[in-house]
């Protein structure tokens, strides 16, 4: 996992470059939990151009970090989400409540 | 005596989260036999993934213990039994329902069940208190 950050919008861009299961999500969210504690970003990105292969728990470890989120006041969006990691997402009614973005935020897109 | 499958695996590992992958590979692996699409063999990982992670966190609670995987091919059709000798499920029917999950505190989403339910065609869980859990599924290759 990589992470970015645009201290000018507040964004932390979290960008996953591993297959999601119940291994790696422990990873993810620890080091994710961290980078937010660090920067308090108000936005939180979750990019999965790199994922092949998701499962549930990705899902928990996603509404996870969501709520952390919500706890600082900050939003949370996800992009570049393939078909398969798609399909998983649509069981549950995630997307009602963390969007899934083309392009940029409403903040990057005023650069 | 001919066997009434055409082909069989079989594999075994100790209940580390380090394998999962390993485990879903190796039964897709096994599958590709089948010429299955790209969707249909991300199914057969995602509910094997789910299965092997269950066994993992519920039956064996993170401790160690034996996952064993069995595979018969017949026909154009797969069937995949996960098996475990750990604590076994208390309430199957709740253990089913979408979202329900005896570990809210890990993050777990309680849709373990569901994705192999959706993913597969067929899924039986057989499972006793204090002996373990069974769990087998059905895909058949369009």
């Amino acid at each position: 996992m990589k992470f970015t950050y645009d201290s000018q919008f507040k964004i932390l861009t979290l960008i996953i470059t591993e297959e999601i299961d119940h291994y790696t999500a422990d990873k993810i969210r620890n080091r994710t939990d961290f980078e937010i504690q660090k920067y308090m970003p108000k936005e939180l990105i979750i990019d999965f151009a790199n994922v092949s292969f998701m499962d549930s728990a990705g899902i928990g470890m996603i509404i996870g970090r969501y709520k952390t989120m919500n706890m600082f006041g900050g939003k949370t969006y996800m992009k570049n989400v393939s078909r398969g990691v798609r399909k998983i997402f649509e069981m549950t009614g995630i997307l009602k409540i963390i969007p899934i973005i083309e392009g940029g935020t409403k903040n990057e897109k005023c650069i | 005596m001919k066997n009434v499958y055409d082909n069989q695996m079989k594999l075994e590992f100790i209940s580390k989260p380090e394998n999962e992958a390993f485990a879903r590979i190796a039964v897709a692996s096994f599958a590709a036999q089948l010429d299955p699409t790209i969707e249909e063999i991300s199914d057969i990982k995602t509910a094997v993934s789910e299965a092997v992670t269950n066994s993992i966190i519920h039956g064996y609670d993170n401790e160690e213990g034996v996952v064993k995987i069995e595979a018969i091919l017949i026909g154009k059709t797969i069937e995949i039994t996960i098996i475990d000798n750990g604590k076994g499920i208390e309430n199957i029917d709740k253990a089913r329902e979408p979202l329900y999950t005896s570990k809210p505190e890990l993050e777990r989403s309680g849709m373990g069940f569901t994705i192999m339910e959706s993913f597969m065609e067929d899924l039986k869980i057989e499972s006793r208190l204090g002996e373990g859990t069974k769990v087998i599924m059905r895909k058949t290759i369009k």
